[in-house]
């Protein structure tokens, strides 16, 4: 029963899929990637390189572009139709997740900038 | 060695609160009693109480919810006579520290542990079998939610007995919910019932999202799933996407109560208007929660009695999909009173109406399936068009109050009283009363008596508008919510007329409980012995009334939309298939163990018994980790078993 | 009446819209938990909101930028995300059903995310110590309470990867052993990708 995931080709996110090398090299280069992005990250946050109002900007760019090498080189997740349910799911989550944080963020700012 | 549990927590002075104690302990110790000296125990272990069955669970979950309801009702009962008593110089017989905790005992009670329940009930009773297969995704953990919920459930009706319930209102804002103002057990009980039940809850919706899209009869594709399990989904969408923040804001609550944190309080920086954001970011999507497992019963119900496919059923299945997106975009009109922008305040009053429009495209959709359709006007098909005629009344004066200068005159007012019981009776409970009329028979094996159905639907409609139109009346009149004392008498005569409407509701309930009793008492005049007794669409239909433990001995092979419909229209002959042993979960007492942690463990954090809470914990953790290592969870069901079950039930469809 | 059924071959028009027939186990399993995750983050993202909104409320008390040690923080990123790749080579030896790599690069996880706790736990215990605990502003509450539930969320992990390493010890790579694994990486590397979240927001903007 387990062997059959090939055979229907159904993807989630996580699952090694028998191609041994692409995968060790896939964790390898994800971690090179997200090490870069981290030390780009600790720069921009700690220098003068940006111009200092685009920081938050930049940092933002960079945790994005960071979560998306984890979830592409150590989740595998992909595009093909094996993942699409997958990719429904985590939009889904990240619209949530996004409707929150900045749906919080500006609705508070504006009860503050009104009442205060 | 108790915290602050003592013997004072007992209501002795309180006669009210200590006789319905006193009788539910009667009542739960006689029924104890009866199993015990009839022997039934092993029987409750092996059939209900360790069942991983989603049809046992649903009807636990049905059982759970009408239970609650008839406490739920009880406390509706009190606040509307209260209110028609208690006007001018009368002061009622409800102190304001009671009627302050009994509505929001009915608002909480109602959401969670009635509402909830009947809409997680038949999702689980009917979805794995409309999707031809034999259970959800993860039996156990099905299990495990239902217990949970339940444990929240007693430990908020522990709170009637053993100290108080919160007189916050059901939504617990601070700073009134914090230690300073409330510094009793009341919001502690509160916020651990929901947590509990949260945690039940949220993996319901992890369940069925997986069930729905991994699970399928083969040949059923997307589009070729009934309605029901479309609403299903989304409606567990939004369980998954919504209910983690309530759990984060609840936990931030009990932080600052229990460990001095400031996220909430009036000093030391904390923002009490971020509860408000959140826990509505959360309760917006819940009532859509509530909402689209119904929509999806009245889709079902119309087109089995029409007789007809159900009109325009892609542009359900995006209306459905557009509600779900659609229902995190709305949150905030249910403050735009708390000092927001116009342009703030703007965006969501717009957005609000327009989430009005997918509904109006289903209210079409079910009028364009019952027009030139054989209509059958049975109990389900009466629920359903007083659905339509109220819920859209409902509908309208929301979107009313979508409007924001509308909404900062009829703000918590008893019009949004109205409004909300408008929509949450009209279409919630009118929904999952059409459900249990129309699904019992397939649980049960035989059908509900019509006579008693009828009655409760005329009392449950009349006795929800006398009961509830007075309110917009009312509420345009200047009326707010949660009055313990009315001081303008010119109130009182629609408050009398409500308080006829309570009691004709209460006719209603009664009409149902006499329901079930006859329909009980004469059931062998009405068996359902085909498994198909109104003339079903969808592949429940095709099972015994009720199915075998595995549901279908084949899984189905499904090449259309309706494909009960058309195996029927088909003629599919008995062809004798091949039957193959059939692998089942086995039973298993995990999810009433946790949950009996789980309610020891909520009880001592609310009492602050640090050592039995410390113990609770462990030990539903123990116990999860057992649950993590077994592995013997499967049995198997011989095909000669098979074979001889699947022709017993053909010989009985044969002689009837 | 019985549905009579035919021998059910999936075909490609059928797969592409979902008709293949229930899934395998190991995909049943493997979508659930990352539903699951997803209602985690999305558990985060109510305590990141909060953060968002408290982070400027220290009530006369201390702020982010005096408070923050980066050299620490950096460290942490890097166990994090090192022990995420060893989690990964973990993974990829159970699959090739080599149980000795699995446990050595399960040590390595472990012992990386260890590390991480002991710098976490330090730091919150030194600022408790300076009078910066959690009850001492509605920002100190956020930061305790986002980092706070991630780290027990590591601790969670932890615990679950010594369990996890018990059964593959005494139960071996079998079929439903190794779905348990596939969620447990499932669950590391989320943990990485929240962690992202919080060093860039809380640390790395906290601190301008």
């Amino acid at each position: 029963m387990d062997g059959d995931d090939r055979v229907f080709g159904d993807r989630t996110p996580g699952v090694e899929h028998y191609e041994d090398t692409a995968n060790f090299l896939s964790y390898t280069a994800g971690l090179g990637f997200a090490l870069l992005l981290t030390i780009a990250s600790f720069v921009v946050a700690q220098t003068d390189l940006l111009w200092a109002p685009g920081v938050a900007v930049g940092l933002v760019v960079l945790a994005f572009a960071q979560i998306g090498v984890h979830l592409v080189f150590f989740l595998h997740l992909g595009s093909g139709p094996d993942h699409t349910n997958n990719i429904v799911a985590l939009a889904f989550g990240v619209m949530v997740v996004f409707l929150v944080i900045v749906g919080s963020i500006w609705i508070i700012a504006n009860l503050h900038a009104n009442m205060m | 060695m108790l915290g602050r549990l003592s013997w004072a927590a007992i209501p002795f002075n309180e006669p009210l609160p200590l006789l319905s104690a006193a009788a539910v302990a009667i009542i739960a110790l006689g029924v104890l009693g009866i199993v015990t000296v009839k022997g039934w125990w092993p029987y409750l272990w092996r059939e209900w109480l360790t069942s991983v069955d989603h049809k046992r669970i649903g009807v636990l979950y049905m059982c759970l919810g009408l239970i609650m309801l008839l406490r739920g009702f009880a406390d509706a009962i009190m606040m509307r006579s209260q209110q028609a008593i208690a006007v001018g110089h009368a002061q009622g017989y409800l102190p304001p520290d009671h009627y302050d905790q009994i509505f929001s005992a009915h608002g909480t009670i109602m959401i969670f542990f009635v509402a909830m329940p009947l809409v997680i009930g038949l999702m689980n009773v009917i979805v794995p079998l409309q999707l031809g297969v034999r259970d959800v995704a993860f039996p156990v953990l099905n299990s495990v939610s239902f217990w949970l919920t339940a444990s929240g459930a007693l430990l908020i009706n522990a709170s009637l007995v053993i100290g108080n319930f919160a007189r916050t209102g059901w939504m617990g804002y601070p700073p009134l919910s914090e230690l300073p103002f409330s510094p009793d057990v009341g919001v502690d009980y509160y916020l651990w019932s929901l947590q509990i039940s949260g945690i039940g809850t949220l993996l319901t919706g992890v369940n069925f999202v997986t069930t729905i899209l991994k699970l399928r009869a083969p040949g059923m594709t997307y589009f070729r799933m009934p309605v029901f399990c479309w609403t299903a989904l989304a409606a567990n969408m939004l369980v998954i996407a919504a209910f983690p923040i309530l759990t984060a804001t609840f936990a931030m609550l009990l932080l600052d109560r229990y460990l001095g944190m400031h996220f909430f309080t009036n000093d030391f920086g904390g923002n009490q208007m971020m509860y408000v954001n959140l826990f509505w970011a959360w309760g917006h999507p819940e009532v859509y929660i509530l909402i689209l497992p119904a929509f999806g019963i009245y889709s079902e119900v119309i087109a089995t009695f029409s007789g007809k496919a159900l009109f325009g059923y892609r542009s359900m299945v995006l209306a459905t999909l557009g509600i779900c997106v659609l229902s995190f975009m709305v949150w905030l009109h249910h403050f735009f009173t708390m000092g927001a922008g116009a342009d703030v305040n703007a965006f969501f009053g717009i957005m609000s109406t327009v989430i009005a429009v997918p509904t109006g495209v289903k209210v079409f959709n079910w009028l364009f399936t019952l027009y030139r359709g054989r209509i059958v006007f049975t109990t389900p098909v009466l629920f359903s068009i007083g659905f339509m005629v109220t819920f859209v009344i409902g509908g309208m004066t929301g979107v009313l109050l979508a409007v924001p200068p509308v909404d900062f005159v009829l703000h918590n007012s008893v019009f949004l009283v109205a409004h909300f019981h408008n929509v949450i009776i009209g279409g919630v409970l009118f929904g999952a009363l059409a459900g249990y009329n129309y699904w019992f028979p397939k649980v049960f094996g035989f059908t509900l008596d019509e006579g008693w159905g009828k009655a409760s639907f005329w009392c449950w409609l009349i006795g929800f508008y006398l009961a509830f139109m007075p309110l917009y009346v009312l509420g345009l009149m200047g009326m707010t919510r949660r009055l313990q004392h009315i001081s303008d008498p010119s109130w009182q005569p629609l408050l009398l007329v409500a308080e006829a409407g309570a009691v004709v509701i209460f006719l209603g309930i009664l009409c149902q409980i006499a329901q079930l009793a006859v329909s009980i008492r004469t059931r062998r005049r009405h068996l359902d012995l085909t498994g198909d007794p109104w003339g079903g669409r969808t592949l429940e239909w095709a099972t015994s009334s009720p199915p075998p433990a595995y549901n279908f001995a084949v899984l189905p092979r499904v090449e259309t939309i309706d494909a009960f419909w058309e195996f029927k229209r088909k003629g599919l002959a008995a062809v004798e298939p091949s039957y193959e042993a059939i692998e089942m979960p086995r039973n298993s007492p995990t999810g009433i163990v946790i949950a009996f942690f789980a309610v020891a463990t909520g009880f001592a954090l609310i009492w602050h018994i640090w050592w039995l809470a410390i113990l609770g914990l462990a030990a539903a953790a123990v116990t999860f980790l057992a649950f993590g290592w077994s592995e013997d969870r499967q049995r198997e069901i011989p095909a000669s078993e098979i074979a001889r079950m699947e022709q017993a039930r053909l010989g009985l469809r044969g002689a009837a | 009446m019985t549905i009579a059924t035919t021998d059910f071959v999936p075909t490609e028009l059928a797969r592409g819209r979902g008709g293949g027939g229930p899934a395998p186990t190991r995909v049943v399993v493997a979508y659930g938990f990352w539903i699951f995750l997803l209602s985690d983050f999305v558990l985060f993202s109510g305590l990141f909101g909060a953060y968002a909104v408290l982070s400027g409320n220290a009530a006369g008390g201390p702020s982010g930028a005096e408070l923050f040690n980066f050299r620490n923080v950096f460290i942490e990123t890097a166990c994090l995300l090192f022990s995420s790749y060893t989690c990964g080579l973990g993974a990829l030896a159970a699959e090739r059903r080599q149980p000795g790599g699995f446990l050595i690069f399960s040590a390595f996880t472990f012992v990386l995310g260890a590390a991480f706790l002991f710098i976490e736990g330090s730091e919150f215990a030194g600022l408790v110590g300076a009078g910066a605990g959690p009850s001492r502003s509605a920002f100190l509450s956020a930061f305790f309470t986002l980092v706070g539930t991630h780290g027990a969320h590591v601790t969670c992990g932890l615990i679950w990867l010594l369990y996890m390493v018990a059964q593959v010890v005494a139960k071996g790579l079998r079929p439903h052993v190794l779905r348990r694994l596939l969620c447990f990486s499932l669950f590391w590397h989320a943990l990485d990708i929240i962690w992202v979240g919080v060093f860039t927001m809380v640390y790395l903007m906290g601190a301008r």
